[in-house]
């Protein structure tokens, strides 16, 4: 690769101590305990383009995304932000400025007792760049505008908008320092459905204009489509499955991006009978040996259950890495694209 | 067949010190015995009221203001608070969003189960414990005789939500208000529920009322669906005409906003602007100033549901009389 990527995450982890406390620990003879979070993820966003993190609550997604933007240490490996080392990165205010993060609940991330211009105004300030009021003014205005807000809506307060009107107020004050790389978290789940189309779009369009750089964190499968140029699968704090968002959804090889795929309800309604995954994600605290996805795989074997498998690329897919024995192996059935079963209609259940 | 349910031009209000805010407005729909119901639209829509309204658990100061429900052809919307809690559990259960604050962390599951029973049902001591492990067994909990015997925090988030259905469901009611039952969970134990809910309903001749935002698990479970937007239906038909080809510009809105799971788009569709607020409904159609086929009469006048059809839409398109006024016609009629 030519150029430096914007952001790279080398073996990254992040544990937490949730022991007891002393007293107790000592009373009943347990030793500490750590959680897990984020154990060894590793992975790199090329300027200009959207990496995904999706998975379920508790892989660790969030956390990734704290330890990108520097609101974690990582107990383990480092950040690089353009081939800098992210304390080092963030201790120079010109740096810093180039990376924001939107987060999850417009409700809980804008201060009520502000009003919008001075929310949106606020980083303008702190980074020193904007010369006398008139100059900030415009500049809030201008942002404002940007997001699909009106520059006389800065004198509000954040109560008398609606969510999505928020999530845009949120926008904007990202946006306020010039940043060249942003964090969203999870940044349209609390919104309705309808809103949150018009907050994608509004994301894919400032990155097309302003040749943004995004690691975006979600839950939902069908919005990352829309908006990764790659997604990694997240479980119980690893990496399971880093892919192209095409190839992904075209041909999922892990056998939990396969699941997950499978569990989704859609709108094709060919009412075929779904195979739910069975069991559910077990507690970080005390994850399985071996893969942490073995009691619920339809692959496991001996070996799943003793060795932890490496992010490897299958020999047969270009840019797929995998976490998977059975997929190294080449135990799993053949990739399909996800839903494909419902377009061949009933006969490929009999697999 | 008689349907279960009937609800009849529901009206509910909340007066307030700036006045009467009406949070329901004419509601009107039923529920056939094993049909389930889904109920749809956007925060602040009214869905979730409505089933707060058939379940009698209307928040203070919010209240029935006209209207009439009826179960099994006898009204329940205006019985008092004993007569009505009796009827909830034994005829009606009650399936909410966040398992464990329907659950009382004091009392095994065993205990709570065995009470709801004994409270609705001539059951011993022993025959309750018998059914209420049965209960846990068909819904799916693993060494259900051991596991009857744990309180709620031993469980997994999705593990109570079996435990808050197979409650819902042991009374054996005849019919299920199920509020967001599968929002709480993740994608990988929400289509287990699912599962669960619709083999339930379909076995026992339940009729369930299915509250969600998540169209996928609408499309998945329901027979019918009602859209609803700012306190009304503005759609009822069978599930799959209402999201293949939905008549009323909002669902049809809805629908187009959904992000597809099997494709990438450059451009979503979307709604642009938001739901109004309760105190600032606009006159005539609630929808008028977001929809794009508007015209002179939707902002005076309030649309009824009007046949289409395949559905039910409550909009001016539908009606032979506003035709020459009609700027242009649907695409998708």
């Amino acid at each position: 690769m030519s150029e430096t990527p914007v952001l790279v995450a080398e073996d990254l982890a992040r544990y937490f101590d949730v022991s007891r406390p002393l007293l107790q620990r000592l009373l009943s003879r347990e030793g500490r305990r750590t959680l897990k979070a984020v154990d060894g993820v590793s992975f790199e966003i090329p300027k200009g383009t959207t990496l995904s993190l999706v998975g379920e609550s508790g892989c660790g997604k969030s956390t990734v995304a704290r330890l990108v933007v520097g609101l974690y240490r990582p107990t383990r490996g480092r950040v690089l932000f353009e081939g800098i080392e992210l304390e080092k990165a963030r201790a120079d205010a010109e740096t810093r400025r180039r990376m924001q993060m939107i987060f999850q609940d417009p409700y809980a991330s804008l201060n009520p007792r502000w009003r919008v211009q001075d929310i949106v105004a606020e980083p303008i300030r702190a980074f020193g760049m904007a010369e006398g009021a008139a100059a900030l003014r415009e500049r809030v205005g201008h942002l404002l505008t940007q997001v699909g807000l009106s520059p006389l809506d800065g004198e509000k307060f954040p109560h008398e908008f609606s969510g999505g009107q928020r999530q845009r107020i949120s926008i904007a004050r990202a946006l306020s320092s010039n940043p060249d790389f942003l964090v969203c978290d999870e940044p349209t789940s609390a919104l309705d459905v309808s809103v949150q189309a018009q907050i994608l779009n509004l994301m894919k369009d400032l990155q097309q204009r302003l040749g943004l750089t995004y690691l975006f964190i979600s839950h939902n499968l069908a919005v990352v489509r829309q908006i990764s140029d790659r997604i990694g699968v997240m479980y119980l704090g690893r990496l399971v499955e880093l892919a192209p968002a095409e190839t992904l959804f075209t041909a999922p090889r892990h056998p939990y991006t396969r699941a997950l795929m499978e569990a989704i309800p859609d709108l094709e309604m060919t009412g075929r009978q779904r195979i739910p995954v069975g069991g559910e994600v077990p507690s970080p605290i005390s994850p399985p040996s071996g893969c942490p996805f073995h009691p619920r795989c339809p692959l496991a074997d001996a070996r799943c259950k003793a060795a932890m498998p490496a992010l490897l690329a299958p020999m047969t897919q270009g840019d797929t890495v995998v976490a998977c024995h059975a997929v190294e192996e080449r135990r799993d059935p053949p990739p399909a694209p996800a839903g494909a079963d419902q377009r061949i209609g009933t006969t490929a259940i009999a697999l | 067949m008689p349907p279960i349910l009937e609800v009849r031009d529901l009206r509910v209000e909340f007066p307030t010190r700036r006045g009467t805010l009406t949070a329901l407005d004419g509601v009107s729909f039923d529920i056939a015995p094993g049909e389930v119901l889904g109920v749809v639209g956007e925060s602040g829509a009214g869905k979730s009221m409505t089933g707060a309204a058939i379940i009698g658990l209307l928040e203070p100061p919010g209240r029935i203001a006209g209207g009439q429900i009826l179960l099994s052809g006898k009204r329940i919307d205006n019985l008092p608070y004993e007569q009505m809690r009796r009827i909830r559990g034994r005829e009606i259960g009650a399936i909410f969003q966040d398992p464990l604050t329907t659950l009382n962390p004091l009392y095994t599951v065993g205990r709570q189960l065995i009470e709801t029973m004994q409270t609705h049902l001539p059951l011993s001591d022993k025959e309750a414990r018998q059914r209420a492990i049965g209960w846990l067994e068909m819904v799916g909990i693993p060494a259900a005789a051991q596991r009857v015997d744990s309180y709620p925090h031993e469980f997994s988030g999705g593990m109570r939500q079996r435990v808050v259905i197979s409650l819902a469901l042991c009374a054996e009611p005849k019919l299920i208000v199920a509020d967001e039952p599968t929002t709480a969970l993740d994608v990988s134990i929400q289509a287990q529920i699912i599962a669960l809910l619709k083999t339930l309903a379909r076995e026992k001749r339940t009729a369930m009322m299915l509250v969600t935002h998540d169209m996928g698990v609408i499309a998945e479970t329901a027979d019918r669906v009602a859209v609803m937007y700012a306190g009304r239906i503005a759609e009822i038909g069978p599930v799959r005409s209402v999201v293949k080809s939905a008549k009323h510009p909002y669902s049809a809105g809805l629908m187009a906003s959904i992000p597809p799971l099997d494709r990438k788009v450059d451009h979503l569709a979307g709604i642009e602007g938001s739901m109004p607020r309760l105190s600032a409904i606009p006159q005539g159609c609630a929808f008028n100033p977001r929809c794009a086929h508007v015209f002179a009469r939707c902002r005076i006048e309030r649309p009824e549901l009007l046949e289409t059809g395949s559905t039910r839409a409550a909009c001016w398109l539908y009606d032979p009389a506003s035709e020459k006024q009609a700027p242009e016609v649907m695409r998708h009629v």
